[in-house]
């Protein structure tokens, strides 16, 4: 076939033809097909699940009977207390970094570069796909609350709240992972992210309230934002709306959102410059 | 002649301290089937990389579609498709699944997006497109890449080593959709490969790369007459003269050039059959050990040992 011949063909093929999707659309598609793989990979949520599950029952059978029934504190409820934990370790570092991190070494994520997506949904869909998916998390651990008596004065609203902010803080959290899938696209590296979140789960008032903390931890805690982030899922299960400890709780979400954020999308413009 | 589809005026790019490519000079036209060959690591894919957009230049300058690849990429991108290097495709989705994300990502409607696959059957393995594609084999896989990069009706389709890995069977389905696309809708094909047979069989022309830089050029038939109509290929004796025996050749009347590969010569003549006889008696006659003597047609192998002193060595 000689060239002209073929430009001509070319020509006369039929109409469909590629055009812009426009961000939402492809924020959309990203966070479909992410969610679409979530099922397919047990291994990457299951394990979020036992381990909340575990430490809740643990810390609530050794710790229920030294920390409730003071004097002075008679209404102090545990199971309460220790239910945001639970929640806060089934959501913190659940990410969908691992599968980010396939899809560079199979090549995949390179055929969406190829594509005139725009490059931050490649990494915004995930992280939709990633709220979802926390949401998903924060339920079964929940129901365990309630079947331990754990109650809620706040109401319904209370607890869609309480599910809110724990999803707000993984997706916050997420930015780490990322960060670390983009920077080296090796799982081992995506995997050992999750040592990030022990300073952030315990040195804080995950076990026991800020106030039972000896000097130092009780210093450290302070400057915790999970601190804050438990203090406004407890106060959820009190009888009132604590606006005070729901804004610090945001705050201290959003501090490490941006912090976490915005290191992952550093990493992500150096990966496009890379290429 | 219509613009060129693609362009490169010492197109460079560089890694640390790494000169990877090294000043590519390039035209492709419109409806051609352009092969680059050369080995591993000569700077093949690194050029796809910059022409596809994924990589930045670190000097000259690339049009592909008429447009720069520095400052145009968008619109580049919505005109070309792209097979890289080992099917890129996730493992844990359905074909279907891979094909329509595809064309979402190209603003394709449902509707768009259902009848492209339809046209695509003959591309893809249509009884396994609802099947995850772990479970493909190696050739279903490629297929399946290269109708994701054929979805949005590319006008011109990079693929980058299409076949590397594949059995000899699915290498021939490759081949024959590639002549296909190329035929029957005219689409451009920018085609890498380490195989000399495939550019052989596939391109109109061929861009020889060695060491990032464009050591030859043209199609295959022009290329392969400028080592000669024909090749004599000596394999010696193990502890032979070497050099007596290339003595012995070069400065025969029938013989056009002499090559010393590493276990024997390599002959280039006007007439073979006429050249045989009198290399034979010269090598006897010089007390050279010969164990095998061949004749036969030059290849792009032989071509590329002309041009750079080297085989392309492909590991199968």
């Amino acid at each position: 076939m000689t060239a002209s011949t073929a430009a001509t063909t070319a020509g006369d093929r039929n109409l469909v033809r590629a055009r812009p999707s426009g961000f939402l659309r492809d924020l959309v598609t990203i966070a479909k097909r992410a969610l679409r793989s979530i099922p397919r990979e047990p291994e990457t949520f299951v394990p979020a699940l036992f381990i909340p599950t575990f430490f809740f029952i643990v810390n609530v059978g050794a710790l229920q009977n030294l920390t409730e029934g003071f004097p002075g504190n008679e209404d102090f409820n545990y199971r309460a207390f220790q239910l945001p934990t639970a929640i806060i370790f089934a959501v913190t570092g659940i990410s969908r970094a691992p599968g980010l991190v396939t899809d560079i070494q199979s090549g995949y994520f390179d055929r969406l570069l190829l594509s005139p997506a725009r490059r931050l949904p490649l990494l915004l869909g995930l992280m939709v796909a990633d709220f979802v998916l926390v949401v998903g998390l924060c339920i079964p651990v929940l129901a365990l609350g309630f079947v331990f008596g754990v109650s809620f004065g706040t109401g319904l609203l209370g607890v869609i709240v309480f599910i809110l902010i724990g999803a707000l803080w993984g997706v916050a959290f997420t930015g780490f992972p990322y960060t670390i899938a983009l920077k080296t696209a090796n799982p081992g590296a995506v995997g050992a992210s999750f040592i990030l979140f022990f300073p952030f789960a315990f040195l804080t008032s995950s076990t026991v309230p800020l106030e039972q903390l000896s000097g130092w931890l009780r210093t450290v805690a302070r400057y915790n934002p999970i601190t804050y982030i438990l203090e406004s899922m407890r106060s959820l299960t009190g009888d009132t709306w604590e606006w005070v400890d729901l804004g610090q709780g945001l705050v201290a979400i959003l501090v490490v959102a941006s912090v976490s954020h915005g290191l992952a999308l550093a990493a992500l413009r150096g990966r496009l410059d890379r290429g | 002649m219509s613009e060129a589809v693609i362009e490169t005026t010492d197109l460079r790019r560089n890694f640390g301290d790494v000169e990877a490519v090294r000043g590519v000079d390039l035209v492709v036209e419109p409806g051609e089937i352009y092969g680059f060959l050369g080995p591993n690591g000569a700077g093949k894919s690194t050029v796809v990389k910059m022409l596809t957009t994924l990589l930045k230049p670190s000097g000259g300058s690339a049009r592909v579609l008429g447009l720069d690849v520095a400052t145009q990429a968008n619109q580049i991108r919505l005109r070309i498709g792209a097979a890289l290097q080992d099917a890129s495709l996730d493992q844990k989705q359905s074909g279907r699944e891979i094909l329509r994300v595809q064309g979402q990502l190209y603003g394709l409607t449902a509707t768009e997006i259902d009848q492209r696959i339809d046209e695509l059957r003959s591309v893809i393995e249509f009884d396994a497109i609802d099947r995850w594609v772990g479970t493909y084999s190696g050739g279903m896989e490629r297929r399946l890449d290269l109708a994701a990069s054929l979805i949005h009706n590319p006008d011109l389709l990079f693929l980058d080593e299409p076949t590397t890995g594949l059995d000899p069977t699915s290498r021939a389905e490759v081949w024959e959709e590639v002549r296909r696309l190329n035929a029957d809708f005219g689409t451009t094909i920018f085609l890498t490969t380490q195989y000399l047979e495939e550019a052989d069989e596939l391109a109109d022309r061929v861009g020889i790369i060695n060491a990032g830089t464009i050591v030859g050029e043209g199609p295959p038939g022009d290329l392969k007459r400028t080592v000669g109509s024909d090749v004599i290929q000596v394999r010696l004796a193990e502890g032979s003269d070497r050099q007596g025996a290339y003595d012995a050749v070069v400065g025969l009347d029938t013989v056009d050039h002499v090559d010393q590969g590493p276990r024997g010569l390599l002959i280039s003549v006007k007439n073979g059959a006429s050249a045989v006889s009198p290399v034979a008696i010269a090598l006897d006659g010089a007390g050279v050990s010969v164990t095998d003597l061949t004749l036969r047609t030059p290849t792009l192998d032989d071509v590329f040992l002309e041009l750079t002193g080297d085989r392309i060595e492909v590991a199968a």
